[in-house]
């Protein structure tokens, strides 16, 4: 009961925006945390939902239905010469992803606030949980499309071994975007409204609907700039075989790498304050 | 010192008031507030400027480890404040802390439970939260579902327990805690009277194990019992650090005088005011026990609040309710509707003894405090020319009870007893 003094950790409170901010070995610490945010927002979600694991399948699905009929079928939208519904689900898994973990992260840091009014953590927990919580919808929602490529009778080439690279591509995108807006939501409350606009327009400079191909190559570089181009197109290629993303994944390294580190520094320099906004 | 748990030095947290408009809740706000600048300084009386409060001033102090600190004082004194920033929920504005050891904070019973998880999912949910390993909680399971006494409800949603169960669930789990610093507030505040007596015993434990406790309650028995020292805050700078009792006397007395009136209108139900007088309307500075005590004490509500109480309770020198009394007590209905309304108590002569009491001044229904001051004021009795003290110099206690008596010359033994 009577610890040591000399095996005490020296905690130090200090004003300003690093004061409470986290360092990585903190964060270790805290895995067992971020395991339990994320296993209570889907059994949370599974209760709470009649269709519960039907959600994260039927969604994707639904959207490929009408992507196929509109861009597949009347459109005549080119697909890299695998069937459309392929196509466009290959690229919507990602993508589904994305979306709801740009959203789930956003509206983390306000969604949480009891939480963080009454106890210490290290606040990055909680957007970080809410970007991980989608991926297992992404895990379920995988299992139809492995069965849509049975009934297509098409075989995964050697480029699967890329698909885990862009999937955690994907989730390091979404933890970036979520960094800003999590932290931008509590200060600006209409920053929420602003989201899903974005994420709209995001959509249709992603080459989801349509591939990249489409995109002039003195147009390339700038559209590389949109990590989540890769990441849709290099996970469509890794089970597809369709055309990779190539040069653009390390275009899309570097800007998920920037926006990491800016998000992460613009989040310790608010984290401090969000009790007091809130 | 080898032996300082917590050493804070020069503390200091600043709030800005009136947030709301300076803080551009929208982005929409910001863009207007960027138009409308350079229109700001002709406003009236503003200049944009905000006001700043110190809800915390230049608090320095050294916990030893071991000691189980009362931190008192009135409401926006910064008790809560201090907690928040050693808790690390909140930066302070200036100053520094150093903290030796890990810290457990209880700012709240059940933090992080959710409705529709059950029982079992939030007792791991919110131990994670309070910062225990998974396989910890496995060990302290049994013992957290027995402490909680909800052994047969363990698998239901906690949205359907009653606030009973919550609430002991939540202390349960905390009260599993293990770290060298434990930071608790006002949390016996809810509960029954068996569960506060449980929590109490259990805080009992914890400041016996040899632990460092801070302890944030207005239940001044609850201080008295649990802690070695006491820190006292006014409008957040410390105004005294020393033993428990004497500390809270200082607050009891120096919080008090000897009429209440309200800072300002909160636009809430409100007491506004509250003297002491004689029978006949005079203050009453000096009573003595044969003296009535009439409390006049004014409050205000702001609309129709059927099912209002007014009340006042007595207490000791050291904050020990002795009596409480309200109006429904009287068989009186308390009015209703809006409006500004005076409540006079009469406590009959020879009741309260000699010396120094306090009164509390409350609103409430039966749902909820609406306004609690406590203690709103503070009085000495005397002795005076009672007949209680006509032959004796002191008396024990607090009140006297009129009680019946009767001495009798046949005194009946037990057969056989003195043969």
């Amino acid at each position: 009961m009577n610890p040591r003094p000399a095996t005490l950790p020296v905690t130090t409170i200090r004003p300003g925006a690093r004061a409470m901010s986290f360092t990585i070995e903190e964060l270790w610490q805290s895995r067992e945390l971020l395991y339990f945010l994320v296993w209570r927002d889907i059994k949370v979600r599974y209760k709470q939902t009649v269709l519960g694991v039907a959600w994260s399948v039927l969604q994707p699905f639904l959207t490929m239905v009408v992507f196929t009929i509109f861009f597949g079928r009347l459109a005549k939208m080119p697909s890299d010469g695998v069937p459309y519904p392929l196509f466009s689900l290959a690229a919507l898994l990602p993508w589904t992803y994305f979306a709801a973990a740009a959203s789930n992260g956003s509206a983390s840091l306000v969604g949480n606030q009891h939480l963080i009014a009454k106890v210490y953590f290290p606040r990055v927990l909680v957007p970080l949980a809410s970007v991980l919580m989608p991926a297992v919808d992404l895990a379920v929602s995988f299992g139809m499309l492995l069965l849509l490529m049975a009934w297509y009778h098409v075989v995964p080439t050697a480029a699967i071994v890329m698909l885990p690279l862009y999937v955690a591509l994907g989730v390091l995108t979404a933890f970036a975007v979520t960094l800003w807006t999590s932290a931008l939501s509590v200060r600006y409350r209409d920053a929420r409204y602003v989201l899903p606009f974005v994420i709209q327009i995001w959509l249709f400079i992603s080459p989801v609907a349509y591939p990249a191909s489409m995109v002039p190559d003195r147009w390339r570089w700038l559209y590389a700039l949109n990590p989540m181009a890769s990441v849709v197109e290099g996970f469509r290629s890794a089970l597809l075989g369709t055309p990779g993303p190539g040069g653009m994944t390390v275009m899309a390294v570097v800007v998920v790498a920037a926006a990491l580190a800016a998000g992460g520094f613009y989040f310790r320099s608010v984290e401090g304050s969000i009790v007091d906004l809130a | 010192m080898a032996d300082v748990a917590i050493k804070i030095r020069g503390l200091g947290k600043r709030y800005t008031i009136g947030a709301r408009e300076e803080q551009y809740d929208t982005l929409r706000d910001r863009i207007a507030a960027a138009a409308a600048r350079p229109f700001r300084r002709m406003a009236p009386g503003g200049l944009g400027a905000s006001t700043t409060i110190w809800a915390l001033k230049d608090l320095s102090h050294d916990v030893r480890r071991g000691e189980v600190v009362g931190v008192i004082g009135g409401n926006g004194a910064g008790k809560s404040t201090l907690l928040k920033i050693l808790s690390r929920i909140t930066t302070p504005t200036e100053g520094e802390v150093e903290i030796h050891g890990r810290v457990g904070s209880l700012l709240e019973v059940g933090t992080g439970f959710h409705p529709d998880l059950t029982g079992r999912e939030n007792i791991f949910l919110n131990g994670a939260i309070l910062g225990m390993r998974k396989a910890e909680i496995e060990r302290k399971f049994d013992e957290i579902v027995r402490f909680a006494e909800i052994a047969e409800f363990i698998d239901t949603p906690v949205r359907h327990y009653s606030s009973g169960m919550y609430v002991r669930l939540g202390f349960a789990v905390a009260a599993q805690m293990e770290p060298e610093i434990l930071i608790v507030d006002e949390v016996l505040a809810v509960g029954d009277v068996h569960f506060q007596r449980k929590c109490l015993g259990k805080l009992d434990d914890v400041a016996r194990s040899g632990r460092t406790v801070l302890f944030v309650s207005h239940n001044m028995a609850a201080i008295q019992r649990l802690c070695t020292s006491a820190l006292l805050l006014q409008h957040g700078t410390l105004v005294r650090a020393g033993d428990v009792r004497s500390t809270v006397a200082a607050y009891l007395g120096g919080e008090a005088r000897g009429g209440f009136v309200a800072a300002a209108r909160t636009g809430d139900a409100q007491v506004l005011s509250a003297d002491l007088e004689d029978v006949a309307g005079r203050p009453l500075e000096n009573p003595v026990c044969s003296d009535p005590i009439v409390c006049r004490m004014r409050f205000t509500l702001p609309h129709r609040m059927p099912g209002t109480r007014v009340g006042i309770g007595v207490l000791s020198c050291d904050g020990v309710p002795i009596f409480t009394t309200n109006n429904v007590d009287a068989g009186l209905e308390c009015p209703s509707g809006p409006g500004d309304y005076e409540a006079l108590v009469t406590i009959p002569p020879n009741t309260l003894l000699a010396g120094d009491f306090h009164l509390a001044l409350c609103l409430w229904n039966t749902v909820t405090v609406l306004d609690l001051q406590e203690p709103a004021l503070s009085f000495s009795v005397d002795a005076g020319r009672s007949p209680l003290y006509a032959d004796m110099a002191t008396r024990k206690g607090y009140v006297h009870v009129d009680c019946a008596w009767s001495v009798t010359s046949r005194v009946e033994t037990p057969a056989g007893a003195m043969s």
